[in-house]
């Protein structure tokens, strides 16, 4: 076993271990808040497809994060009003249930990601940033000015979703519903790296020329990597959702791009592990430094000039070195 | 009498006023290596990008295996069998030379959408690629860090990528560029070789390479062929020996 495969199955571990404690201990509050670094990875892990692997600067994740959250939000308040999402053609109630919501979610993260996609990879650097930002800052305003889903106000929901044979309301169980799903997330893409697909995704980043002399298109790699990416991402938009049972604009808005985007610079670009040892920082010095003060941020700010500055390996690359990726 | 492979034909390229290149015909032929000469600024590198398919002529066509590419992209003649090695190596540098190699193969060979199996472990992918690093000397680097490698081993590497595709036809941007002498000497005996395989459109600046190696030469000078014909013919020619020639004997 490499050094980073340790490191990895530490922060496995730890996060594992750190909610247990807490149920034991009767913190209910601790587990929430590795609930929420578990769901923040996810998100994490979704981006880093994109911009580890395909070296794809997208700041525009938020919209499947958002779309992932409304796809729960609009589904839940529809099954909690008894009111069915559309008549015509045919009747579609909402749901409350939790795998049929996530199914949603990833289809619709999936669909928005192939159509943004197949416009904005067309461009690249920092065209493709702006774009990436203008199509999540589209969907931000849509939210916005669309009452019937609480508009700026956001929209409650009363209950947690449901998952069959758990009680999700219970902490410790809605934990394990989103850790294991983090760890599904993480053994996928550590197969997609190792995968044919991951081999040309990693060499398009590379060298774009290279992949098409030997017959492959870059832009269709990207494009899949892309869709892939998002539909990740709208699956943890939704856990979110669920775990402050709450959705707002905000989830579109482009500060929430960032935040996925500092998990992983923080944690270590393309490192498999990299967006849990992001996230995991970025909640602890939120609530560390939070508490100091209203303007923690500041903080935040310095430490990430430093991992870019000294540390580009991030959080992972500084423990683990420079390993080999994938062999 | 043998159909050309690769036939250019009447290619006109403008940027601006200059033409880069001045109603260029060229054809390569089966079992042969045409070697393309010219000074800098001849427009070498413009022809082999619009063969390749990184740029639009704006006039004339180019046919492959008797088929008009001139509309595809890279990719599309790429998959085609137009096997191109870049005159600056274009690899993943921070990839390792058996996963370039695997790349080539993947390209030709694989399905390189799928997200499943462990490419590294299709044996299938393996051989074709462990047997074009043999071939170039590489196999005891098979996961040596391409950045690591040195200049004359990335050119190694380039032309085993391009052999992994099993081309019907070879783009070879000066192959032995920065090569010291042996590297120079050992490809020379490998590109001889080569030939029957798949010939060889070949733009080369040393030119002891390319008199060993050619069995025809064209030379480019201001975006026209000024000449074309065998090795001896060239030698004496005495457009070419102003042109080109010239200034090295």
């Amino acid at each position: 076993m490499t050094r980073e495969t340790w490191i990895n199955a530490a922060l496995a571990l730890g996060l594992l271990a750190v909610p247990l404690w807490a149920w034991v201990a009767d913190e209910p509050f601790t587990i929430t808040l590795a609930t929420k670094v578990a769901i923040l990875a996810l998100a994490g892990v979704g981006l880093n497809i994109a911009l580890g692997l395909g070296g794809l600067v997208s700041l525009g994740h938020a919209a499947f994060f958002g779309l992932g959250g409304y796809a729960m939000g609009i589904l839940a308040a529809h099954a909690q009003n008894y009111t069915p999402l559309m008549e015509w053609p045919l009747v579609v109630e909402g749901t409350k249930s939790m795998p049929v919501i996530w199914l949603v979610a990833v289809i619709v993260s999936a669909l928005t990601a192939l159509l943004i996609g197949a416009l904005s990879l067309r461009t690249s650097g920092v065209y493709f940033i702006m774009i990436t930002l203008a199509f999540g800052q589209m969907l931000y305003y849509f939210a916005i000015s669309w009452p019937a889903y609480g508009g700026e106000d956001g929209l409650s929901i009363y209950v947690r979703n449901g998952f069959p044979g758990l009680n999700t309301l219970d902490p410790i169980q809605f934990f394990a519903i989103c850790y294991v799903l983090l760890i599904l997330a993480l053994a996928f893409s550590a197969r997609l790296a190792r995968s044919p697909f991951g081999l040309a995704l990693n060499a398009a980043r590379q060298s774009p020329q290279r992949v098409e002399t030997v017959g492959i298109s870059p832009y269709r790699l990207r494009l899949l990597a892309f869709v892939i990416s998002g539909a990740i991402t709208g699956l943890a938009g939704a856990l979110f959702a669920d775990l402050n049972r709450f959705v707002s604009p905000s989830m579109f808005s482009w500060q929430t791009s960032g935040e996925i985007m500092v998990f992983i610079i923080l944690g270590g670009t393309a490192r498999l592990f990299g967006p849990v040892a992001g996230a995991a920082l970025f909640i602890f010095l939120e609530q560390a430094l939070g508490g100091l003060s209203e303007y923690w941020h500041v903080h935040l700010g310095l430490l990430l000039l430093a991992v870019v500055l000294f540390a580009r390996g991030g959080i992972i690359g500084t423990l683990a070195g420079q390993g080999a990726r994938n062999d | 009498m043998t159909e050309p492979v690769l036939s250019i034909r009447n290619i006109t390229k403008m940027f601006g006023a200059l033409a880069a290149s001045d109603n260029v015909s060229l054809d390569l032929m089966p079992g042969e290596i045409h070697a393309l000469i010219g000074p800098n600024g001849a427009g070498k590198s413009t022809l082999i990008q619009q063969i390749s398919g990184g740029l639009t002529p704006d006039a004339g066509s180019v046919h492959f295996l008797g088929r008009d590419v001139t509309g595809l992209d890279t990719v599309a003649r790429a998959r085609l069998g137009l096997g191109r090695t870049f005159q600056i190596s274009a690899l993943a540098m921070e990839d390792t030379v058996l996963q370039n190699a695997m790349l080539g193969a993947l390209g030709a060979k694989g399905r390189p959408f799928s997200i499943l199996r462990p490419i590294m472990r299709d044996k299938g992918l393996r051989q074709v690629a462990e047997a074009a690093l043999d071939r170039m000397g590489l196999s005891t680097h098979h996961n040596t860090v391409t950045g690591e490698l040195s200049h004359g081993q990335r050119r190694q590497l380039e032309v085993a990528v391009a052999l992994t595709l099993s081309p019907r036809a070879f783009l070879m941007d000066e192959p032995m560029a920065g090569l010291g002498t042996s590297g120079t000497h050992d490809l020379t005996a490998i590109l001889s070789n080569l030939r029957h395989e798949a010939p060889i459109l070949l733009v080369e600046h040393d030119m002891d390479a390319v008199f060993a190696l050619a069995d025809r030469i064209s030379v480019l000078d201001y975006g026209r062929i000024i000449a074309t014909g065998t090795v001896d013919e060239i030698r004496a020619h005495p457009d070419v020996r102003r042109a080109y020639l010239g200034e090295e004997t």
